[in-house]
């Protein structure tokens, strides 16, 4: 095979990226275009259906809701996914790939069916429908992803840099503290802003097991049915789309931070 | 028995792999298996106005698959309909998306890390707002339309574009492009480029070399992009109700109908467990047939 170009190959290429971007990038043009009507040809350019997006204090409500929601969930689901993640680089031990299937189930199942199994036992249980299940469930769907991305990251770590600590006369904590915790400091922050990515966008747990708390999806689903309030919607998801790209930019970069050049990788294996 | 105990610890991998596992495990019983284990017993209840009667009965999964009655009409409709979007779904992404994954795989050579955010970047934006985009752009006053209209081309909406099947099978198309971009492009990466360059060595066309060297290479990426796009489309339901309209709904509207104001419960629940049921033999299946194909290579 010529290795050289392919030119039909390249432009095939290019229009399925435009494929991928267009349709995402009508919502930012159509957030400055002025009036509610969403068609071409645009209008006037106006900043006025940002301006109501923020005179909405309910919208700020949904996004402090899943601001708390994403910072716990991911932050747990991090620090479960660390521990998970040291037991399968560093021990060959029975019931490996069953304990990896077991934790990846979550993410691996349709996600209606995790929802409404935690709808029916937390009705079940009698407990209040809110902000709580919701987080549970985003801890279950995060765990997965946080945890691939720590394996990816953690493979080539040197064990002998532990070892040495504690041939030192360190503790196994100080160890953890001052050995271990730097060096994975990078991707443990890319972990935790990739699974606070997924449950601030994260919509059908939410929908399931809202209580009177809105998250920020459902606000939007529910603004979605009124035409005259769709505007800020796109206003909202402009400004959302814009900061989870420089989000998970930041989260890549620091994910390869120190690694060797044949270890930069953003692929999520499962 | 505490030094016999420190001892034992010291030397099991077993031991101190699972005491760094047993957070994480605990919760996936805790908050998932038990969750689905409730699932299931719900499932062989019946419930009237608000009480549910807890004596064990088969009667909802009769009602499902009682293709008389008109609520089991709806639902096996709906259940073969959602099988039939996801397979469409898998198979136009797959072969979309194989292109791609091959051109980045094979063909770039500088700034690999770039083309590879490109990717990945669609997949993390919110889901919801990416869905809503298809709305603007199929809707009756949507983009496309409104453009057509404007040119003259067409009089009136097009209307087979909103809310119809083709608009959830574009809109899921696009929506689930990174999950087989990224597993195709790991697949075919790590095809060795001496086994391609032997094949033309020894006659064989570009063609000849794709069919019998790269694809068969190809296939647990190809597998892998299928079933990570299948497992999670068959429960969808954001796209069918922002989309879908009466034509596309899917088995999913219905269920979350059950557990909103149709305030069914069990049937839900019944409905549900069929659906996972479904996918669990389907990927059995899969699974079984791809290690019979590989075999034979």
């Amino acid at each position: 095979m010529n290795i050289g170009q392919n030119r039909s190959l390249y432009i095939y290429v290019l229009l399925y990226f435009a494929f991928l971007y267009i349709p995402v990038m009508f919502l930012p043009i159509f957030s400055f275009n002025s009036g509610i009507h969403m068609a071409f040809p645009l209008k006037e350019f106006s900043t006025e259906h940002y301006v109501d997006m923020w005179n909405s204090p309910k919208l700020f409500d949904a996004l402090w809701n899943s601001v708390y929601v994403g910072v716990v969930s991911s932050f747990s689901a991090t620090i479960l996914a660390f521990f998970a993640a040291k037991a399968f680089t560093k021990y060959k031990f029975w019931g490996h790939s069953f304990s990896y299937g077991a934790i990846l189930t979550p993410f691996l199942i349709p996600e209606i069916i995790l929802a409404i199994a935690l709808l029916v036992i937390w009705v079940q249980m009698g407990l209040p429908l809110g902000l709580t299940p919701i987080i549970i469930g985003h801890i279950l769907f995060c765990t997965p992803f946080c945890m691939i991305i720590l394996i990816a990251r953690m493979e080539g770590f040197d064990r002998n840099l532990e070892e040495a600590s504690q041939d030192l006369g360190e503790g196994v904590l100080m160890t953890f503290w001052r050995v271990t915790f730097p060096i994975l400091l990078p991707g443990l922050i890319a972990s935790f802003l990739l699974g606070f990515i997924i449950s601030f966008d994260e919509f059908l747990l939410a929908m399931f097991l809202q209580g009177s708390d809105q998250t920020l999806p459902i606000y939007m689903w529910g603004q979605l049915r009124f035409a005259r309030r769709l505007p800020h919607v796109l206003a909202l998801g402009a400004v959302i789309i814009v900061a989870t790209c420089l989000v998970v930019m930041l989260a890549y970069w620091l994910r390869n931070i120190g690694q060797p050049e044949e270890k930069k990788d953003l692929t999520f294996k499962i | 028995m505490l030094k016999w105990w420190k001892n034992f610890y010291a030397r099991s991998d077993n031991a101190k792999a699972y005491t760094l596992l047993s957070p994480t495990l605990i919760l996936v019983v805790v908050g998932m298996a038990f969750p689905l284990i409730a699932v299931f017993s719900v499932s062989f209840t019946t419930q009237s106005s608000f009480v549910i009667d807890y004596t064990p009965t088969f009667d909802r999964y009769y009602e499902f698959m009682d293709t008389s009655s008109r609520t089991g009409n709806i639902l096996t409709t709906l259940l073969g309909r959602s099988i039939t979007i996801s397979f469409l779904v898998s198979f136009f992404t797959l072969i979309t998306a194989y292109p791609v994954a091959y051109y980045v795989a094979f063909y770039v050579k500088k700034n690999k890390m770039l083309w590879l955010v490109l990717m990945t970047l669609p997949f993390w934006t919110s889901y919801l707002l990416r869905v809503f985009a298809w709305k603007l752009i199929l809707g009756h006053g949507g983009v496309i339309n409104a453009s057509l209209m404007t040119v003259g081309f067409i009089e009136e909406p097009l209307g087979f574009l909103m809310y119809s099947q083709t608009a959830v099978v574009i809109t899921l198309a696009h929506a689930w492009a990174a999950f087989a971009l990224l597993p195709l492009y790991v697949s075919l990466e790590k095809i060795d480029y001496s086994l391609i360059e032997a094949s033309h060595d020894l006659g064989c066309t570009k063609f000849e070399t794709f069919w019998r060297v790269v694809w068969p290479l190809s296939i647990p990426g190809v597998i892998g992009a299928v079933l990570i796009i299948f497992i999670p489309t068959v429960g969808d339901y954001v796209t069918p109700a922002l989309v879908g309209g009466t034509e596309g709904r899917m088995l999913s509207n219905m269920i979350q109908a059950y557990f909103g104001r149709a305030n069914n419960f069990p049937l839900g629940a019944a409905s549900a467990v069929i659906m996972l049921i479904t996918v669990v033999l389907i990927t059995i299946m899969v699974n079984v047939v791809t290690k019979r194909l590989t075999q034979r290579l």
